[in-house]
């Protein structure tokens, strides 16, 4: 055994622990930037924020030791007690923690807080990895499928119940990892098709321009165009696809002609179309005798049932406040002082920064206090502003590098356990990216997740590196599994 | 397939930041006007000198209370009223205005817009103390000008807030600043401003100013205005304006050799120290109101009848056009007989030749002079060819258009030409028919400045320098308009003959009064004819004889004969240059000059008739 305690450092991946020490000193210098006060003193006091983070990262740096010296086979054995603790401690968290701008996720010890949802990814990342692993696994039963559903939604619910929705949201990550070892493709698009369709019906549900509600025109558009490349990238049918394109094409060509002399609804056109397209995607499917199409235009249908039904609970059911309250925590409603504020700031700030930024310490936008949570969830935009362009692309490529790797990683894995911690690894941190430099950037709605190694913050700096050395630790060791 | 997920969610996000930081460029604009607070510097307005050195027009620190709209927050107003000390109504009308998009087209609440202006120190202090009880009230340092002296407001102009047509003009103006109104103030403001300067502060979302950008490396100083010395002797334009006192008219003095304007009296005048801070609006109503009219410069915008100052123009171009010699002689019988003694001529010796004319100033000489020119086909074929030569001849002595004095508003005087009397008399008239500008009547009027230019003219001998007031400009050479020399289609030897004259006038003519001891004064008096009432009293003249070193014109609106005012004010003022003192004897013509008061009825028809 001693033995091996010196291997480690022999078989550890140094390429990613390059990268991670990269990142975090990355990001504690973009804390500085985020927090440098004009007329303060200096970086190191440890009563601001960098001179906390140098501490966080001290601790990081001492739990990822401590992580290497265990035995690989630590994580396997105590995953669902790992989780089982998590699980009482996000609970716990519901009614223990105090009130903090409406979310109760934060345990106070003394001066310093913690916030479990953020160590409950990799113990829930374990757990259903080692349930994963068991005998005779077989992710297709529905037995199966919904425990490993179940682990997944257990800590999610907990973090829901804290208000933490962001937080929460992260968990869909694991569906990712769930398609990567045997998930129907057609679920994650499903999952995908409804995000996308909710938050686009949402979005342009009271926009109407000339005739045509664009909520509807919008969604039914996309349904037309996944269709249209299910039909040509699942059945490769040509003919179909082109009859349809063309088919398309000639429908709104002729709405628009109309258009010119009678206002024209072009939503019933889209959808008059996808009533078409079903109809000739059943007869293909009973000419041919094969299911797929069927299957496609019941995609189609049921697309439309859920637009539908977004609609319908959205403006019936909901209450006027709660729509609001949806509307702004998914960033689409424009208020001023609240989300839609901070999304123009950001890219205020961002676009502020040119080719080459501002210069280190020398961004106003940031240290300004215009962009809120600039040091926490933010934090992307001082990278934007301060190292402009040419900085913050760099930063992007080195996620996609370190995403990537922990793919590769994964790929290599002998043993289910490691292979599927892996894979929700690397979907985590996937996830993260996504969202958080869309949001900033504008490109989703906001949703208050931090930025791996980055945003301030010593729970998710800590959660992050044990869940990535975690991840190490299983790896030096693959050959022994 | 992961893999490639995360190149392209990678990509998209490269492709946005392109975008957002390379390709759109209005974010440079918001972050900045997010984040900096752009103070305006002004910098020290040029100060002025007079010839001698003598500081005439300096700055004092003024404070103008701004307000930003947007940003005012609920404030005690009481308190704030009683700081300033005015009511609560006056507060309330001052917001209402500063608001009102018509009386203030550069309105915008994101904007400093001024409050109150031209504050003194005393009166700004307490408000310094207490503004961050007033959100959205800033103190603006500005500057007063302080007027060394209570002359010479006409030269030196004035300053006030720049208006519509300025801000239009200029990009550098914003609302509130000041600009030169009037005088070298106005026609050098682009010299005496300066640039102004900026210092750009650190804003935080919360309005807090947060230090300055870049450790001030990117703020721009200002750069003080030049400072003017003008060619104005403050004793001698202080002393003519003395003994202009209670009349109405002007003294124009013009060193000959170089041009410059030792001084340029108009009377009534002004304290130009009126013209200042916050009484300025209403002491320029009172005094626009005032029927004097001293706002207006008579030296350079007065149309006056040149009178027999009118005569050696007449003379030069005689002589120049060979109508006579020195030898040619007129006959004069208390009258220009060919028009059966009109215009009528006082008692001298008969016939008389050119200077002997010059010296006793006959008119019955220049009117023959100007009957044998028009009248004669000899030389012209028409009468309007020959009075076309004799108007561009006294076109290139200065007459009929702007001289282009360094100074905002001078007028052109008049000249007609042919076609003007073709107009009047339908293409059928001669000499006899225009006779009287023979004299320096009729049509013919020009500006002090135009009458003292032309004893400028004789003083060289046959050139002259533009006039201008501004003798040198910190830094930076004059332009060369007021270098140059300009000469009129007349030879030089013709002046000697002319100067000659003018000699013979100051020895045993009409102005032997405007002699001085040991000095060779040359001159010429005017009395103009006035049909609206008494004659104008009007003197030209030059020091010394040879080598001269100065040129005058003196002009007296209803002062009767021209050795009565023009004749003694002109020697006191040359006396007063050339020699640094007047002599004892003369304090006595001194006081009574300057205590006599002429009553002018129509004070400025001259200066109105604006042909």
């Amino acid at each position: 055994m001693g033995y091996r305690k010196t291997e480690i450092w022999k078989t550890v991946d140094w390429f990613t622990i390059i990268l991670y020490l990269l990142m975090i000193v990355a990001g504690w210098f973009t804390i500085c930037g985020a927090s440098f006060e004009f007329d303060s003193v200096g970086l190191f006091d440890i009563s601001g924020r960098p001179g906390f983070q140098l501490m966080w990262l001290g601790i990081s740096l001492v739990v990822v030791f401590v992580i290497l010296m265990l035995e690989s086979d630590f994580f396997d054995v105590f995953a669902y007690l790992i989780y089982a603790a998590v699980i009482v401690l996000l609970i716990a968290t519901i009614f223990l923690a105090p009130d903090t701008k409406g979310s109760h996720s934060w345990l106070k010890f003394g001066s310093f807080s913690i916030q479990p949802a953020e160590f409950a990814k990799f113990a829930t990342a374990l757990a259903v990895a080692k349930f994963m692993n068991s005998y005779g696994f077989q992710l297709t039963t529905i037995k199966n499928f919904s425990i490993t559903l179940a682990l997944i939604f257990l800590p999610m619910i907990c973090i829901v119940l804290q208000k933490e929705t962001g937080s929460a949201l992260v968990y869909l990550a694991f569906f990712l990892m769930l398609y990567r070892v045997g998930m129907s493709g057609y679920i994650l698009l499903a999952g995908v098709c409804a995000v996308a369709f909710f938050v686009t019906t949402m979005k342009f549900s009271e926009v109407v321009v000339g005739a045509t509600a664009m909520g509807e025109l919008i969604v039914s558009s996309l349904i037309l165009a996944i269709v249209l490349i299910l039909v040509a990238v699942v059945r490769r049918d040509r003919m179909a696809f082109q009859v349809i394109l063309i088919g398309t094409a000639v429908a709104y060509l002729g709405g628009y002609i109309t258009s010119l002399f009678v206002p024209v609804n072009f939503a019933w056109i889209a959808m008059g179309l996808i009533g078409l397209v079903v109809i000739y995607l059943l007869y293909l499917s009973i000419r041919d005798w094969v299911w797929h199409y069927a299957l496609i235009a019941s995609f189609a249908l049921g697309s439309l049932a859920f637009m539908y039904s977004v609609d319908y609970v959205f403006d019936e059911i909901l209450e006027p406040h709660q729509q609001i309250r949806i509307k702004v925590s998914l960033g689409l409603e424009d208020d001023p002082s609240g989300a839609g504020y901070n999304v123009s700031q950001s890219k205020i700030a961002i676009g502020s920064g040119g080719l080459t930024g501002k210069g280190f310490l020398n961004g106003t936008q940031t240290k300004l206090k215009y962009v809120p949570e600039q040091d926490t969830d933010f934090i992307f935009c001082t990278v934007g502003e301060e190292q402009g362009f040419i900085g913050s692309s760099l930063v992007l490529i080195l996620f996609g590098v370190f995403i990537i790797r922990l793919v590769v990683l994964s790929e290599r894995q002998n043993s289910t356990f490691n292979r599927v911690y892996g894979y929700s690894v690397a979907s985590i941190f996937f996830f993260h990216l996504a969202i958080n430099v869309g949001m900033v950037t504008g490109l989703t709605p906001v949703i208050g997740i931090p930025l791996p190694f980055f945003s301030y913050g010593g729970s998710s700096l800590l959660g992050f590196t044990i869940l990535l050395f975690i991840f190490l630790r299983l790896d030096a060791s693959r050959r022994e599994r | 397939m992961i893999i490639g997920a995360v190149v392209i969610l990678v990509l998209i996000f490269i492709i946005r930041l392109f975008y957002l930081q390379v390709v759109e460029n209005d974010y440079k604009a918001w972050a900045d006007s997010n984040a900096f607070l752009k103070k305006t510097l002004y910098p020290s307005r040029g100060m002025i000198y007079d010839r001698n050195g003598k500081l005439l027009v300096y700055n004092q620190p003024a404070y103008d209370i701004m307000l930003i709209m947007r940003e005012i927050q609920p404030f005690d107003t009481l308190d704030f009223c009683n700081i300033l000390g005015i009511t609560k109504e006056q507060f309330i009308k001052r917001i209402v205005e500063v608001k009102d998009r018509r009386q203030n087209p550069g309105y915008s609440s994101y904007v400093p817009q001024v409050f109150m202006n031209h504050l003194s120190a005393q009166e700004c202090g307490v408000l310094q103390e207490k503004l961050y009880k007033f959100p959205g009230f800033y103190i603006q340092n500005r500057i007063n000008r302080q007027y060394e002296y209570p002359y010479a407001a006409h030269v030196l102009g004035n300053i006030g807030q720049v208006d519509k047509k300025d801000l239009k003009r200029d990009s550098y103006y914003v609302q509130g600043d000041e600009s030169g109104r009037a005088g070298v103030e106005r026609s050098y403001e682009n010299i005496l401003r300066g640039e102004k300067g900026v210092e750009i502060l650190l804003r935080d979302v919360h309005g807090r100013i947060k230090g300055r950008f870049n450790e001030g490396k990117s703020d721009v100083a200002p750069v003080s205005g030049k400072n003017l010395t003008l060619s104005i002797d403050m004793d001698l334009q202080a002393y003519g304006e003395k003994l202009m006192k209670n009349k109405v008219g002007s003294i124009v003095m013009i060193e000959p050799k170089t041009g410059e304007v030792l001084c340029l009296v108009s009377s009534p005048n002004y304290d130009p120290g009126l013209l200042v801070g916050r009484q300025r609006g209403k002491n320029h109503k009172m005094l626009a109101d005032n029927p004097d009219k001293p706002l207006i410069d008579r030296s350079i915008t007065g149309f006056y009848p040149p009178g027999s100052t009118f005569k050696p123009t007449q003379g030069l171009i005689f002589l120049q056009e060979g109508v006579i010699t020195t030898e040619t002689m007129y006959t004069c019988a208390h009258g220009y007989t060919f028009r059966g003694g009109k215009p009528a001529c006082h008692g001298h010796p008969s016939p008389l030749s050119l200077i002997p004319a010059l010296a006793t100033s006959c008119n019955s000489f220049f009117c023959w002079g100007l009957h044998d020119m028009l009248d004669s086909r000899r030389r012209y074929p028409t009468v309007q060819d020959a009075f076309d030569v004799w108007k561009n001849h006294l076109v290139s002595m200065g007459y009929g258009y702007a001289l282009g004095i360094d100074l905002p508003g001078e007028k052109r005087g008049y000249i007609p030409n042919s076609k003007v009397y073709d107009k009047v008399h339908k293409g059928r008239w001669n000499s006899s028919t225009v006779i009287s500008i023979a004299i320096g009547q009729g049509e013919i009027s020009a500006t002090p400045l135009q009458i003292c230019n032309l004893a400028a003219t004789i003083a060289n001998r046959g050139h002259f320098i533009t006039p201008h007031v501004v003798k040198e400009i910190q830094d930076t050479p004059l332009d060369t308009l007021y270098t140059q020399k300009r000469y009129p289609t007349i030879d030089s030897k013709y002046y000697d003959i002319v100067a000659e004259g003018m000699r013979n006038a100051v020895l045993g003519g009409t102005c032997w009064r405007a002699a001085i001891p040991g000095i060779e004064v040359c001159g010429k008096t005017g009395t103009a004819e006035n049909p609206h009432g008494k004659d104008h009293s009007a003197f030209i003249g030059f020091a010394p004889y040879k080598n001269p070193k100065v040129a005058i014109c003196v002009y007296v609106q209803n002062g009767g004969f021209g050795a009565a005012f023009g004749v003694p004010i002109g020697k006191l003022m040359m006396e007063l240059y050339l020699k640094g003192e007047i002599a004892p004897e003369d304090k006595m013509l001194e006081e009574q000059i300057s205590n006599t008061v002429v009553t002018s009825e129509n004070i400025y028809s001259l200066v109105d008739r604006g042909l």
